[in-house]
């Protein structure tokens, strides 16, 4: 894919361009993008005159970037261990049977993108779903219907 | 232009002023728990209704951080905690609106909004009497809840930044002393006394020197330091301000997870306030001494909450941990002296400066002083953020505070310390809650993540969901724990399939020995703790599960088969409505039937009856 280098350029900027906020970079383009494209990389990591392995290696090692495209909405389950405990994993479940997809995956109409994260921080409100940057806490299976219904609304209109 | 003292006072007496002309303040939790019950909802709606009655003028709506009660959110409270109202919104917004507005104007109490405990007993108006609340010392978490975050006026008008002056005043090593004397140890989990790690930094040879707080917080289960820079930024900064100029940094570095980005933009608005009033930044008080603090966003990687790994991160690299022969007081972040603490141990520094070592030496315990903050959460009635005196019982925790376990079933274990912590069963309730306490039942105090279990959780479950943790968090420098969990979980995820053979806890036992020896950080080496904790209070539970291919907690769908009990069953339909796949047969008052090949044994049926008619085979 094409990327926009001018945009990538003002990331940097942003920065000052210390490599040592290559992270920071990488998380910015993938605001931008919603994943983090390997030419995006490219980019950064010559502007910064780092080896593109070592640009690899930082977005291949954390979890919140993602190297594939995602859909126009990121589910996030909560896995941590309040959420795993409270009824998580059925949750998950649902969402991969309601979705007909895999966790990782992304729907075919490309609306949503399935991912789970290790913990939110809103444990009292165990299980709880992220959906881009909206938590819904104490969700059941009938909630997991009514996010999805809402959202695809959502993209359709 | 240097702040003075004078400035901060008249910064103070004109914020009270100015709040003096309110008749009334109210105070809507904006916590995350809260916000994503609806809180923010909550308060455009209640500023929009005061506005339409010109009240506005005489009645302040304020945005605060987590009260704690996320299990009740959204969370108001009225005037200075004289009333709090629970799940308000939950039901219906505007009704809630309008009776926020009768007790304001009519000093009316809203019987439905007041707190009330499971047992439908008594109700609850001001805060303080509530057992959550009551049972508590607050001193980390005294204005969470109570300031604007977003307000540095309102944390100088409650004496915030006075602890940075007074601190600029003493000698470096004076404060060092003051920490020492204080007993105060790392809130981060290892418990590392917080005076002798500054004073190591101090000491270190080398002019540049760094200061790191460490909001990491990876270990699921745990919110404290989450709610903490949500709920009071400035708490920290000063803390980190007065820990650089004892140690002799003029750099700090915030290191949060960015996921948490309701905690990332309070840090940064705070940081920039704080520049703007000139304590962070050149010649703080006219002291000669400069400091500055950067936010630096991680992404999402347990091992990063580990300090070498964390300091690598920060330097731009992947977050590998390294060999500690050479602590990170002398080289850490860029080869030079770096003083890592966690977020929640910098919140302690100004109540100790302020308040004096002595006064904070006579909380909690003699090798625990002071106070500490869990998130109590899982099984509990009452979930949420709690700060307790260290050496209160886990028993007075989860009972009096938590309110017992939901729905009164039994209790099985509390987990403390993460994935490197363990599961502490029954028999050791009345356990005093402090550093050696739990590191001697062979769990750890962690950073505070306190997660209740009932009868209906597997322990040997639990095990494996720390090991499948590990597994993918592992940075993989070394062998022992790169491979050695991943057998581990191989070995517990058979036993959970019903594969489960003789000597498997042996070997269990066995790996999680090499594990722990040859692992170079903290991750690696109490990885096992886990398991192990789970084999030497629940062994009866792994035998069930690899002898009998029995799990009575019917949580491991291989061994669980759920089966309706004819003589119980009422026919209500209420399983056979929520069961997610359909499978249960059965018309109104008809006994009902579990079809088993299509059951996904996913527990719904168990968990909705109201009679007790399904149960676990």
């Amino acid at each position: 894919m094409e990327v926009d280098t001018a945009q990538l350029d003002a990331i940097i900027e942003k920065y000052n361009g210390d490599r040592s906020y290559m992270l920071a970079m990488f998380q910015d383009v993938q605001r931008l993008y919603r994943y983090l494209p390997k030419q995006a990389i490219y980019h950064i990591c010559k502007k910064l005159e780092v080896p593109f392995s070592k640009g690899y290696e930082v977005a291949t090692f954390y979890k919140t970037l993602s190297l594939k495209p995602r859909g126009k909405h990121t589910i996030h389950v909560c896995i941590g261990t309040a959420c795993h405990l409270r009824g998580g994993p059925n949750i998950l479940e649902t969402f991969e049977r309601e979705l007909k997809i895999k966790t990782g995956g992304t729907t075919g109409d490309g609306n949503f993108t399935l991912e789970t994260v290790n913990c939110l921080g809103a444990c009292a409100l165990a299980p709880l779903v992220r959906v881009d940057e909206q938590d819904f806490g104490k969700a059941t299976q009938a909630i997991v219907k009514k996010i999805i219904d809402e959202f695809k609304d959502e993209v359709k209109s | 232009m240097n702040i003075t003292l004078e400035q901060l006072d008249s910064i103070s007496s004109r914020y009270i002023d100015v709040m003096s002309k309110y008749s009334k303040i109210i105070r809507v939790c904006c916590g995350t728990g809260c916000v994503s019950s609806g809180a923010l909802k909550v308060y455009e709606n209640l500023k929009r209704a005061l506005m339409d009655k010109g009240l506005i003028d005489k009645v302040l709506v304020k945005k605060t951080g987590c009260h704690g009660l996320c299990e009740r959110g959204p969370i108001v409270v009225l005037g200075d905690e004289e009333i709090l109202y629970q799940s308000v919104g939950k039901r219906n917004i505007d009704d809630d609106i309008t009776a926020l507005l009768n007790t304001i104007t009519e000093n009316q109490i809203v019987d439905r909004l007041l707190y009330q405990g499971e047992d439908k007993g008594k109700k609850y108006i001001s805060p303080k009497d509530i057992p959550f609340y009551a049972g508590q010392k607050r001193v980390v978490l005294s204005l969470n809840g109570i300031i604007d975050p977003e307000d540095i006026e309102e944390y100088i008008s409650k004496g915030g930044y006075r602890a940075l002056y007074k601190a600029l005043l003493m000698e470096p090593e004076e404060i060092i002393n003051w920490i020492e004397k204080s007993g105060l140890r790392g809130r981060g989990g290892g418990g590392f006394p917080t005076g002798t790690k500054w004073r190591s930094c101090r000491s270190a040879p080398g002019d540049v020197k760094y200061v790191v707080a460490n909001g990491a917080e990876g270990d699921p289960g745990a919110f404290m330091d989450k709610s903490l820079m949500e709920g009071n930024p400035h708490s920290i900064i000063e803390g980190m301000i007065i820990g650089g100029y004892a140690i002799g940094s003029n750099q700090g570095f915030i290191y949060v997870r960015d996921e948490y980005f309701l905690a990332v933009n309070r840090l940064i608005k705070a940081i920039e306030s704080a520049r703007s009033y000139g304590l962070l930044g050149k010649n703080i008080f006219d002291s000669g001494f400069d400091f500055d603090i950067k936010i630096f966003r991680g992404g999402d990687a347990f091992v990063c909450g580990e300090s070498t790994a964390l300091m690598s991160c920060i330097e731009g690299k992947s977050g590998e941990s390294r060999a500690k022969y050479i602590h990170t007081v002398e080289k850490g972040l860029w080869e030079k002296p770096t003083n890592l603490n966690n977020i929640e141990t910098w919140a302690c520094v100004p109540h100790i400066i302020n308040k004096g070592w002595n006064w904070f030496a006579t909380i909690g315990t003699p090798n625990s002083r002071g106070t500490k903050v869990f998130s109590l959460v899982g099984k509990v009635k009452n979930t949420g953020l709690i700060e307790v005196p260290m050496g209160i019982t886990l028993r007075e925790i989860i009972y009096d505070l938590g309110g017992g376990i939901r729905g009164d079933k039994k209790f099985k274990a509390v987990q403390t310390g993460g994935p490197s912590g363990g599961c502490i069963p029954e028999a050791y309730l009345e356990m005093p809650v402090d550093f050696d306490s739990l590191t001697k039942l062979g769990s750890m105090m962690g950073s505070g993540g306190m997660i209740v279990m009932d009868e209906r959780n597997c322990m040997v479950d639990v095990a494996r969901y720390f090991l499948k943790f590990l597994v993918e968090e592992s940075c993989g420098k070394c062998t022992p724990c790169r491979e050695g969990v991943r057998r581990m979980l191989e070995i517990v995820n058979r036993i959970c399939n019903g594969e489960g053979k003789k000597g498997d806890i042996q070997h269990l036992e066995e790996l999680a020995r090499a594990v722990s020896l040859g692992s170079l950080c903290g991750l690696g080496q109490s990885a096992p703790n886990p398991v192990l904790s789970t084999i030497k209070y629940f062994r009866d539970e792994y035998i069930l599960h690899i002898e009998e291919k029995k799990c009575p907690a019917g949580v491991c769908k291989a061994l669980t088969e759920f089966k309706i009990l004819p003589d119980k069953c009422t026919g209500c339909m209420r399983c056979a409505m929520e069961c997610p796949v359909k499978c249960i047969k059965g018309a109104k008052k008809e006994v009902h039937v579990i079809d088993s090949d299509f059951c996904i044994k996913c527990g719904t049926c168990y968990d909705v009856c109201r009679f007790d008619a399904v149960m676990i085979e």
